[in-house]
This record gives C-alpha cells, sequence and structure tokens, in this order.
C-alpha cells in the first residue's frame, strides 16, 4: 500500500516537474491557438481527418523555429458537434489566453459569434456558420475564410454553365439537397440565379440521415431528367447519391458536389474512385499531395524517424486542416510584424487576419484577400474531378457570380 | 441534504413533509446561498462560471424532465423539442416585439407548455414504450416546422439572434453577470420543484407513476394530471430553452435535435428518477464529467503519450469512460447518484456503530 502511494506521489512529482520545465523553456514568447474539433461526434469522419492536419501544419512552422520567434501551442478541444462544449471550450481557450480559436461545426459557430465578438478573439469557421457571417462589418470576430454555401453555389451554377457550353437557357438543374439549414441556404441565390440565367431549377431534399434517397434520385433521372445536378449533402449522404446516381445511369460528369460531399472517402465509400470516374467535386482548399508544404510535413515526419500519418491520404480534409492553420499563422505573423517582433493580443491578431493577401502556399490555399469587409475572402474554389483513379484539377481558383453573392449580402445586412 | 437526526422521530405529517427537516437544515441553505451568491461569483474564474452556468441551464431543464418522466412515469424524448418551442417563442417575441426577456421567458415556457400538452395526449391512452414513440414523433414533427417554417425560424437558416437580456439598463453580457440571471432561474425552478414535489400535484403524480389504476380509484384525475406533467414539464423545458437562447444570443435549429433530448435522459437516469437532489447532481455530473476527463489527460496524459496522440486519446477515453461510469453507477446503485448518496449517508449516520 505504501509503495503504491509512493509510486504515484512520484509520478506527481515528475509531473510537476515536467510541467514547471515545460513552462519555463517556452516562457519567454509563446502564443497559445485555440482549435475546436469533433473526432468523437456524428462529423467525426471529417474531424479525424482534418484536425490532425492542422496539428501538423503547426508541428511544422514549430520546428522550423516558429513564428516570428514565437512558437505555438495548440489547445485542441472535442466539441462532439454539441453546443455547450462548444462555450466551454471557448471560456477555456480564453483562460488560457488564446489569440484566436478554430471553430468547428455550424450550430457551434451560431452560438458563439456574439461571444467572439464580446470577447474580441477571432474564430475562424470555414464551411460552417452561416453565408452572412462573410460579412466582416457584421460579424466583426467571425472569418469564414473559405467560400461560404452562396459562393459555392455560385461557382457550381458557373461551372455548370461551362460544362453545357457557355449558356443555360432552357436547360434543367437539379438541386438535391440535405434537409437542414446548411443545406437549404443555397436555395435563395439558386433561384436568383436560375431567373438571371434562364435555366430551370427543381430542388429535392432528402432528409436526415440521408441514407435512403432512391426516390428523389429517380424523381430526378426519370422524371425531370435534368442536364446537370447539383448536390449538397453531408455525412454519408453523398456516398448513396453518387451509387445512387451511377446505378441509375446518369453520367456523373454531370453533377457537382459541394464542398461536403467531395472528399476522397465519401467518393471511396460510394464503390471506389474506378466507379465515380467523372464526378466533380468543389473544394475550398488545393487536393492531392502535390504541394510543398504537404512535402514538408512528409519530410518533417521522416526527420523524426516516423511514418507520415494515414490521415494525410484523405487530401481533401486533410489539406482543409492545413489550410486553417495556415491562415492562422499568416494571421498571427502579420500581426507580430505589425508590432515590430513584440507578442500580439488577440485584437492584433484580428488585424492581421483582415490584412492577409497573395498567400497561396504554393496553391494550396486560394488567392484571397480578407479585408476589414470581407472576411470570406473572396469565395474562391476549385474544380476537381474524379479521372483515372484520383482527383484531377479540372478548373483552378475562381469565383461564381460574385457580384449576386454581394448582392445578397448586402440584402440580408440591410434586413437585420 | 447534508445532516440527519440519528433516528426517526417524526410524529405528524406536517413534520415529515417539511423542507427543511432540521433547524441546521436552513443553516446550510443559507450557507449554500452565501456560498454561490456571494464567494464563487467574486473569487471563482470567469471559466468556472461558465461551467457552472451551462450547469444551471441544464438543471432547469433536468428538472422539468424528472418532473414527467421520474415523478409521473411519463416516458418522452421530446425535451429537446420543446426547449426549441421556448426559445423560438422567446427569440421571435424578442426580435419582432422587442419584448424585455422578464416577458419572453414565462411566453416561451407556456407556448412550450401548450404544445407538450398536444403531444403529450397520446399518454392518455397509451405508455411506456408507445408513448416514447408518440413524444419521439413531437419531437420530429416540431423538428421539421421549425425547418421549414420560415415565419417561425426566421429563413433558411432557421436562426434567430437575439441581444443579450437586460434588466434596468443593465446588460447581461458578461459570464459573471450571466452567472447571477442562470444561478436566479435555476434556484427558482430548484424551489418550484421541491414544492410541487411535496404538493397534492406532487402526490398525485407519484400515485399515476405508481399505478394509474389504483390512482384513479382514489380520486385522482388522471387525465388531467398527465397533462399536467406534461404542461409544466414542458413549461420547464421552454425555460430551458429560453435561457439557451440568451445564453448563447441566439436561437439555431441544431441546437435542440433528438440528441439533447437523449442527453437529458441520461442526466436524469444517472441522477436518479423522481428526485431533485439526483437531478443536480446528474446535471453536475454529465456537464462536467468530460470536462474533469479532458483536464486528468492534459496533466497526466503527457507521461504516455504524445502529444499528437493525445488529441484521439481524450476524445476516445472521454467516451469510454463516460460510458463506463454509466454502466458502473447504475449496476452498484440502480437508482442513480441520489440513491448513491443516500447509501453513503445512512452508512454515516449510524457510524461507528454500524451493525
Amino acid at each position: 500500500m505504501t509503495r503504491f502511494v509512493k509510486s504515484w506521489l512520484g509520478v506527481a512529482a515528475t509531473t510537476a516537474t515536467l510541467a514547471l520545465g515545460a513552462g519555463q523553456a517556452f516562457a519567454q514568447k509563446e502564443v497559445v491557438f485555440g482549435l475546436q474539433c469533433d473526432r468523437t461526434g456524428p462529423t467525426a469522419n471529417v474531424g479525424t481527418v482534418l484536425c490532425p492536419g492542422y496539428q501538423d501544419y503547426i508541428a511544422l512552422v514549430n520546428s522550423k523555429g516558429g513564428v516570428e520567434g514565437h512558437k505555438i501551442k495548440v489547445l485542441e478541444i472535442d466539441n462532439e458537434y454539441k453546443v455547450p462544449p462548444a462555450i466551454e471550450a471557448h471560456e477555456r481557450f480564453k483562460k488560457d489566453g488564446a489569440v484566436l480559436e478554430g471553430l468547428y461545426g455550424t450550430p457551434q459557430t451560431a452560438g458563439l459569434n456574439k461571444k467572439l465578438e464580446e470577447d474580441k478573439i477571432l474564430g475562424t469557421s470555414p464551411g460552417f456558420g452561416t453565408a452572412s457571417a462573410a460579412d466582416g462589418k457584421r460579424y466583426p470576430y467571425t472569418f469564414p475564410i473559405a467560400a461560404s454555401y452562396w459562393s459555392q453555389a455560385g461557382a457550381a451554377v458557373a461551372f455548370a454553365k461551362e460544362k453545357l457550353g457557355g449558356s443555360l437557357k432552357g436547360k434543367k438543374i437539379a438541386y438535391i439537397f440535405y434537409d437542414n439549414p446548411a443545406g437549404k441556404e443555397p436555395l435563395a441565390v439558386l433561384e436568383d440565379l436560375a431567373k438571371d440565367e434562364g435555366f430551370e431549377m427543381r430542388t429535392f431534399a432528402v432528409p436526415a440521415p440521408g441514407l435512403e434517397m432512391g426516390a428523389q434520385i429517380l424523381d430526378i433521372t426519370g422524371r425531370f431528367k435534368p442536364d446537370f445536378i447539383i448536390s449538397h449533402l453531408f455525412g454519408r449522404a453523398p456516398s448513396v447519391s453518387i451509387k445512387e446516381l451511377k446505378g441509375k445511369g446518369f453520367p456523373l460528369s454531370k453533377v457537382v458536389g459541394l464542398v461536403w460531399a467531395s472528399s476522397e472517402a465519401d467518393i471511396i465509400a460510394a464503390g471506389g474512385m474506378g466507379v465515380a470516374e467523372g464526378y466533380n467535386t468543389i473544394q475550398f482548399a488545393g487536393v492531392g499531395k502535390d504541394f510543398p508544404v504537404i512535402k514538408d510535413i512528409e519530410a518533417m515526419y521522416k526527420a523524426q524517424g516516423k511514418q507520415p500519418p494515414k490521415e494525410m491520404d484523405s487530401t481533401v480534409l486533410y489539406n482543409r486542416g492545413v489550410l486553417i492553420a495556415a491562415l492562422h499563422v499568416e494571421a498571427l505573423r502579420n500581426a507580430i510584424k505589425a508590432k515590430g517582433g513584440a507578442t500580439p493580443n488577440s485584437e492584433e491578431v484580428k488585424k492581421g487576419m483582415e490584412s492577409i493577401k497573395g498567400f497561396t502556399l504554393g496553391g494550396l490555399v486560394p488567392p484571397m484577400e480578407i479585408t476589414t469587409a470581407d472576411h470570406e475572402g473572396g469565395g474562391w474554389v476549385e474544380i476537381w474531378t474524379v479521372k483515372g483513379g484520383k482527383l484531377v484539377r479540372t478548373k483552378e481558383w475562381f469565383q461564381g457570380y460574385r457580384p449576386v453573392i454581394q448582392k445578397h449580402l448586402a440584402a440580408d445586412a440591410s434586413k437585420s | 441534504m447534508f445532516h440527519r437526526e440519528s433516528g426517526v422521530f417524526k410524529t405528524t405529517y406536517s413534520a415529515d413533509m417539511a423542507l427543511y427537516p432540521l433547524p441546521i437544515a436552513k443553516w446550510t441553505v443559507a450557507v449554500l446561498a452565501l456560498v454561490f451568491v456571494v464567494i464563487v461569483p467574486f473569487f471563482v474564474h470567469e471559466y468556472y462560471l461558465s461551467i457552472l452556468n451551462l450547469i444551471f441551464i441544464a438543471i432547469v431543464g433536468a428538472l422539468g424532465l424528472n418532473i414527467l418522466v421520474g415523478y409521473t412515469g411519463q416516458i418522452s424524448i421530446g425535451h429537446g423539442a420543446f426547449m426549441s418551442v421556448g426559445a423560438y417563442t422567446a427569440a421571435n417575441l424578442a426580435v419582432k416585439l422587442g419584448l424585455p426577456f422578464w416577458l419572453t421567458l414565462p411566453a416561451g415556457g407556456l407556448m412550450a407548455a401548450l404544445i407538450g400538452v398536444i403531444v403529450g395526449m397520446p399518454s392518455l391512452r397509451i405508455k411506456g414504450l408507445y408513448l416514447a414513440i408518440a413524444t419521439l414523433a413531437g419531437q420530429l414533427i416540431i423538428e421539421w416546422t421549425i425547418n421549414r417554417v420560415p415565419a417561425i425560424s426566421g429563413g433558411a437558416q432557421s436562426s434567430i439572434e437575439v441581444d443579450r437580456p437586460t434588466l434596468f439598463g443593465f446588460s447581461f453580457n458578461t459570464q459573471g453577470s450571466l452567472y447571477f440571471f442562470l444561478l436566479f432561474f435555476a434556484v427558482i425552478a430548484i424551489v418550484a420543484t421541491l414544492n410541487l414535489v411535496r404538493s397534492r400535484i406532487g402526490r398525485a403524480f407519484v400515485a399515476v407513476r405508481d399505478q394509474d389504476i389504483a390512482a384513479e380509484i382514489i380520486g385522482i384525475n388522471i387525465y388531467r394530471y398527465k397533462l399536467l406533467a406534461f404542461a409544466i414539464s414542458s413549461f420547464y423545458a421552454g425555460v430551458c430553452g429560453v435561457l439557451y437562447t440568451y445564453y448563447f444570443g441566439i436561437a439555431n435549429y441544431e441546437q435542440f435535435q433528438l440528441v439533447v433530448s437523449i442527453d437529458y435522459l441520461a442526466m436524469i437516469i444517472i441522477g436518479g428518477l423522481g428526485s431533485v437532489l439526483g437531478t443536480i447532481l446528474g446535471a453536475i455530473f454529465v456537464t462536467l464529467l468530460p470536462i474533469v476527463i479532458r483536464i486528468f489527460m492534459e496533466n497526466v496524459g503527457g507521461l504516455f503519450f504524445t502529444t499528437a496522440e493525445m488529441a484521439n486519446v481524450i476524445s476516445g477515453l472521454r467516451l469510454g469512460v463516460f460510458g463506463g461510469l454509466i454502466i458502473f453507477f447504475l449496476i452498484v446503485e440502480p437508482e442513480g447518484l441520489n440513491r448513491l448518496w443516500r447509501n453513503i449517508r445512512s452508512y454515516f449516520r449510524v457510524w461507528p456503530f454500524s451493525y
């Protein structure tokens, strides 16, 4: 018994020493980033790949000596896609002096918008939250930093127009979507574009959890017979949609999936890359391993004598994690530079984020320009298509119908 | 709560029903009040206040569910939806009519009570698993309505942003001030429930739970009391939803989905069905356990895992330990944390002369 107690005391003492030692070693220049994740909740298929991407990029930056002499410490908290734990996570980040935080999840972003503004800590929500959060005047501390659903819808229509020979007049486009607020959000933009471009649009809602859509697909392919399909599905639903469309013989080259219907895992679960030949995806971060930064991360692992993690093979989601981390680091770098090398506070990091421009990380990050008014950075996307067993870039960074999106943003801002 | 006389000396019904069984109980309450009103808010870091705030909201919702499930024996898995009814009612009133929180809060509760009575009507004819499915239908219908009716949900995003609650020009916009705001309602909910369950209504609820035919024979109108239980329970849920709305600053569709109903059921089952103290313990347990596990692992886990592994380990361990502890507690004491607490207390009641 006493030996047991003693050994635990030993452990406790070691912990305390280690903690103290670590505290002293990094005491001079350390910056804390908060990162919310979903590694165990309903969207764990995203979180378990995206978050390692984030962590790896930060580890890479730290292994090269940090940002302008500052080491970065990431505090990661799993919010399980629930709102109360997200609030707790934010308060924890604030307590530990985080200068910025990466949010995870649409309801969590909604629940934190106000708190971020009150606490003056910026939060990034790429692919989450409402499209109107792109308006930096309305949500000063919320940064989507990636194409919103509106911008994605605009880009999807622009791509369809290109694919269908430059005109959409008299064409038919089917919009199949997950029946929740995120799924309905692009509707306003799509309806507007249908009027402007003169195409006929019909919508097909898929109720949660979206594992059964035989009726909708039959309706689309058998009755409506569209020229193009825009698919906005989440979770396991994209795989089901690919499989069903393939089964009905619809050409997948006439289908485009928005950002959460576009990871390798979605396509592989539909029966493999071979089955989905021609399927188009919209991406807000570069895909594949052909980027210097990805090579650097691999080299970092090799230098430590380890194999690169298997998450790296799921490049769509992994690279999104890298993109988020890279933009966080870039915001910090801008802030430190603006302060002449001193450690910035969260408001200065926000200004740093708002001065990101011309930072592309070898093509992984779009040529975005984040400003005080535009927290989306322009709404840039790429189209990647399944060709010969992998995703291939078919359309470089572009913005779809930017003026229409801006019109909607302005209209939304005037409503509130 | 923490103390007991050394035997049973009660000779009258009123003594048995008293809120304060011993004079010292009043002092306990006074000390608790002192701790929570004076000491905690001024000496505890804001971070811990934010956790307490989440617990306070959870207590209000869990008490409501326990009145229905624990005291009246009517199973409901539509609690999350009733919260959303309260949340959207209050948010609409606050945004469209500009009403203050002291009007929107009861309005949200009343609207939830009304919807609760409608959803609870099948309870007049069915019980048990059948009723669970009927309330599940209620949950899904309410979710669908909020998703699909922009007049209620305020547009495609189904979100309505509300301002912070204000009282006489004072805005509750920090964790510290929200602490008082939420503590106030949590205390009201606790006191109201304590009084409810020892009143005629509360006893009628228990009679309906234990044997509804017998209850009817001794003169309890079970239709009335079942619907009343749904109304009261949904009122609490509605208020809980309003509190969430003001705490988050937004009423959002995805905050009140089925998983929330399940979380609240977990709280009252872990805490103890049909017990106010158990409800509070359950709400604390479910809110706090993940945080405690994470903080523990952050401090100790570094000895066994690398930083990269740690994120996955913490997430996985939290789910594992959470599930394991639920099973453990329910095997050790099927009646929940409340019974566990009472066992400990009765052990010490005769300590050191137990036999």
